[in-house]
C-alpha cells in the first residue's frame, strides 16, 4: 500500500510545482486538479488499507467539490479573459498598486 | 502489476504538466494522469469511483477545461518571462523538498498488510457506499447540494454579460446594407458565392471574374485571416478567358453598371451578367 501513498505524495508535489511556475491561469487550474486527484488517491488506498469505505466517500466528496470549483474558477477565468484580453496570471495585478 | 506499469506513465505525464508550452497539451496530460487514477481505483476495489472518476473527471472537468480554451484561445500559451526574479528556481526547490520529505516520511513507518475491502464491500461496492452516505454522511450529502446550486449560480453570474448596445435585428442589418448603398455604393445583393468559374466548388477557392481575376469577396474572411485561401489553377482562367472572350477588348457595358459610382466587385457582377446576355442569341 505503501507505493499508492507514494505515488500520490509525488503527483501533489508536482501539482504544487505546478501551481508556483506555470503562468496560464488554465493550467494552473489544472495543477490544482492534479493535486485534488492525488489526494483522492491516497485516500482510496487508504480505505483499502483499512478495510471501510469512508475513504471512498471522502474521495467522492472532493470530487463533487472539484467540480464546483471547476466550474466557478473556469467562469473568473473567462471574466478576466473578457475584460483584459489574457489568461495569464501575472496580468491580472490590478489589486497590487 | 498495474500499478508498476501505470504509476511511471503518470508521473511522466505529469511532469509534462510543468513542461509543454500549449494548454491544450496540458489537457490532454492531464486525461492520461486522470484516467490512468481511475484504473488506480479500479485496482484499489473501488469500481464505484472508478467509473465516477471517468464521467465526472475525465467526462466534464476536463471538457470544461477544453472548452474553455477554446473560448480564451488555444494559443494562449505560456510566457516565459518571470515576473518575480529567481521565482522558478525556488519554486523548484522547495517542490524538490518537498517532495523528499514527503516521500521519506511516508517510507519511514511501515502501514502493516491491507486489510482489503472484501467485507465492506460484500454485496457490492455501490451498495455498500450507498449505505454509508445515506446514514452516516446523509448531512454532508444534502450540504453538497447547496454548495452545486451555489456554484450554478456563481457560474451563470459570472459568465452574464450586461448587453450595453441593443440587439441588431435584420430590419436594423436591411437598413444599414441600404444606407451603405446610397451612401458609398456598396452592393446590396448577397456577396458571390466562391469558385462560380474556376472549375471547383472548395469553399476556399476564389470565384473568378470575367476577366480572370479572383474576386476576394467570394471567400469567407476567416479562410483569408487564416491565409489558407487557394490560389486559382492559370490554366483555368485561361480557359475561361478563351471560353468568354478577352473582356478587354470589348466595350464597357450598358446603361446600369455606370449609373451610379459601383465598386470593383459590383461592376465586375453587371459585366457577367452582360457577357451572358450577348452570349445568348
Amino acid at each position: 500500500m505503501t507505493e499508492y501513498i507514494v505515488l500520490s505524495a509525488i503527483l501533489f508535489t508536482i501539482g504544487s510545482v505546478g501551481v508556483l511556475v506555470r503562468r496560464n491561469a488554465i493550467v494552473v487550474f489544472m495543477c490544482i486538479e492534479l493535486m485534488l486527484n492525488a489526494c483522492n488517491l491516497s485516500l482510496v488506498a487508504f480505505a483499502r488499507q483499512h478495510g471501510n469505505l469512508d475513504g471512498q466517500i471522502a474521495a467522492f466528496f472532493v470530487m463533487v467539490v472539484a467540480a464546483a470549483e471547476v466550474v466557478v474558477g473556469l467562469a473568473i477565468i473567462m471574466t478576466i479573459f473578457r475584460t483584459r484580453r489574457s489568461a495569464s496570471v501575472d496580468d491580472a495585478s490590478l489589486l497590487k498598486y | 502489476m498495474t500499478f508498476w506499469i501505470l504509476a511511471p506513465v503518470m508521473v511522466v505525464a505529469a511532469l509534462g504538466l510543468l513542461f509543454v508550452r500549449k494548454a491544450v497539451h496540458a489537457a490532454l496530460l492531464l486525461a492520461i494522469v486522470m484516467i490512468s487514477l481511475a484504473v488506480l481505483y479500479a485496482v484499489l476495489e473501488a469500481p464505484f469511483l472508478f467509473a465516477v472518476q471517468i464521467i465526472v473527471y475525465t467526462g466534464a472537468i476536463l471538457m470544461l477545461f477544453l472548452f474553455v480554451m477554446m473560448l480564451v484561445g488555444v494559443d494562449a500559451s505560456d510566457s516565459v518571462v518571470e515576473t518575480i526574479k529567481g521565482q522558478r528556481l525556488l519554486a523548484t526547490l522547495g517542490g524538490l523538498a518537498l517532495g523528499v520529505l514527503l516521500v521519506l516520511a511516508l517510507t519511514q513507518g511501515a502501514l502493516g498488510a491491507a486489510v482489503g475491502l472484501e467485507d465492506a464491500n460484500d454485496g457490492g461496492n455501490v451498495q455498500a457506499i450507498a449505505n454509508i452516505l445515506f446514514s452516516r454522511w446523509v448531512f454532508a450529502f444534502e450540504v453538497t447540494s447547496a454548495l452545486l446550486i451555489t456554484a450554478a449560480l456563481g457560474a451563470m453570474v459570472l459568465a452574464h454579460r450586461e448587453r450595453i448596445a441593443p440587439r441588431e435585428t435584420q430590419a436594423d442589418m436591411a437598413a444599414r446594407r441600404l444606407r451603405d448603398y446610397a451612401e458609398r455604393g456598396t452592393h446590396v445583393g448577397p456577396l458571390p458565392p466562391p469558385g462560380v468559374f474556376a472549375r471547383t466548388n472548395a469553399v476556399d477557392t476564389a470565384a473568378l471574374l470575367p476577366d480572370g481575376t479572383p474576386a476576394e469577396a467570394s471567400i469567407s474572411r476567416v479562410l483569408a485571416a487564416r491565409g489558407s485561401v487557394r490560389a486559382v489553377p492559370a490554366e483555368d482562367v485561361e480557359q475561361v478567358r478563351r471560353q468568354i472572350g478577352d473582356p478587354a477588348a470589348r466595350p464597357e457595358g450598358g446603361g446600369k453598371s455606370g449609373a451610379t459610382a459601383s465598386t470593383e466587385s459590383d461592376r465586375n457582377l453587371d459585366r457577367v451578367e452582360d457577357d451572358r446576355g450577348e452570349g445568348r442569341p
